[in-house]
């Protein structure tokens, strides 16, 4: 479904590789700087490997058309990146309406996502992002990068920018979410806490390297320099 | 007052918001673009901004004076004015409408990109409203400037309001300023308030 085939980027990513089965999620865990974002924006083509390929459902990134590509995966980052100027409504009709769907068709989709995400559409629909609070916010970037029902979704450490409380509540929400909806997920984040939470499979990054490459539930067995120092931390709080 | 000061008052203040309305129509048809050019264009930014500073510090009585002398553009009346009232307004125009566009949030702009909306959607539907309400602030400063400056056009045949500023002033005549500068005042302010009012339209 999504597979990295020795990616290398300038001196950020050097020949990563790794796959995520369909309807699987893999984090990519790593400190700041790591080139875990770098790594996520190869799968949507904002970036182009250096060398190596990326391949999105058997295709290589540099073959797709970047715009039909991009409608096929969702995309979450941290300061959800919604239209300041668009309502909730229109912010998760985007996708849609960039495919064109008829307005009824767009209308009841956009509501059965904000209840999904737990707004209540009479109360939000005509919000602007502005009149939300953050977990909110969060909310409406799931809603609008699920709109079109890509069978891929890609997040940038989403729940960065909340609150340890809220954070919490919308991450037990989208682990729910996801499991539900089985999508192909890749899945950023600097939280090794949220990596085993979320994650079916765990890549530890260091340096442009994977260090690690296991299954979640075996990631307090790793031994890697690296791997003991995000286990640390888990300890510790 | 005098007989047929009132007419007159009528006539020039005409003759005023025609010099205003066109050179702030050729203006923003010139500025608008050219800035939406130089956010694609870096290299540029600095030479052609570099050049609308320089023509903004020519003092506007020796622009008028400059351009009478050139062909096509130049001579005595209105269409020289309105060349020179275009020169001073582009300034404030193409600066606000670069700011606005390079002001959109890269975040924003990003998830444009990444939910697959093209180079022209992100422009329509991304880019120019955001940056609607700096553009039409540009639009406001230099119209309420063109308003004051026109006053000059008079000086080398133009019209406007001018005509009685300069004819009160050479003949020590208060009464004849004030016919060109109390109308000439209100146009500014109503063209602020006015232009004003649209650009809260665009804060929502």
């Amino acid at each position: 479904m999504l597979r990295f085939a020795n990616v290398c980027y300038r001196d950020v990513l050097q020949g990563l590789d790794f796959e995520v089965g369909e309807g699987r999620t893999l984090v990519l865990l790593g400190r700041s700087g790591s080139g875990k974002t770098t790594a996520l924006k190869m799968v949507n083509a904002l970036l182009m490997p250096t060398s190596g390929q990326v391949f999105v459902e058997g295709r290589a990134t540099t073959e797709w058309n970047p715009i039909e590509l991009r409608r096929r995966i969702g995309y979450v980052i941290q300061e959800t990146g919604l239209f300041p100027h668009f309502t909730v409504t229109r912010n998760v009709a985007v996708v849609p309406s960039l495919n064109g769907w008829p307005p009824d068709r767009i209308e009841r989709r956009v509501n059965e996502l904000l209840e999904r995400v737990g707004l209540a559409p009479k109360e939000y629909a005509q919000r602007y992002p502005r009149q939300l609070s953050g977990g909110q916010r969060q909310r409406v970037g799931v809603a609008r990068a699920l709109a079109a029902d890509p069978p891929i979704l890609l997040f940038d450490e989403p729940f960065g920018a909340l609150d340890p409380v809220t954070r919490h509540e919308v991450r037990r929400e989208f682990t729910a979410l996801a499991r539900d909806l089985g999508k192909t997920t890749l899945f950023v984040t600097h939280d090794v806490r949220e990596a085993m939470e979320l994650g079916d499979e765990i890549g530890l990054l260091a340096n442009g390297r994977l260090v690690e490459l296991l299954p979640a539930n075996q990631f307090p067995n790793a031994r890697s320099e690296e791997a003991r120092a995000f286990l640390a931390c888990l300890r510790d709080d | 007052m005098r007989p047929g000061l009132a007419g007159d008052i009528l006539n020039l203040t005409y003759e005023h918001l025609v010099l205003v309305f066109s050179a702030m129509a050729i203006a923003i048809a010139i500025g608008v673009p050219a800035g939406i050019l130089l956010t694609r264009r870096a290299r540029w930014r600095t030479p052609v901004l570099g050049v609308a500073n320089i023509l903004q510090t020519i003092p506007s009585l020796a622009l008028f004076g400059f351009l009478i002398p050139l062909p096509l553009i130049g001579g005595i009346g209105p269409r020289t004015a309105i060349v020179a009232l275009v020169v001073y307004a582009l300034l404030p125009i193409v600066r606000n409408t670069l700011a606005g566009i390079l002001g959109v949030d890269a975040a924003v702009r990003e998830s444009a990109v990444a939910m697959g909306m093209t180079a022209s959607q992100i422009f329509r539907q991304v880019e120019l409203p955001l940056a609607a309400r700096t553009i039409l602030a540009g639009i406001r400063v230099a119209t309420v400037a063109t308003v004051g400056t026109a006053t000059i056009a008079a000086a080398i045949g133009g019209g406007g309001l001018g005509v009685f500023i300069f004819r009160g002033v050479a003949s020590v005549d208060t009464v004849q300023i004030l016919a060109g500068a109390v109308p000439a005042a209100l146009i500014a302010l109503i063209s602020d308030g006015g232009l004003g009012w649209i650009e809260r339209k665009f804060a929502a």
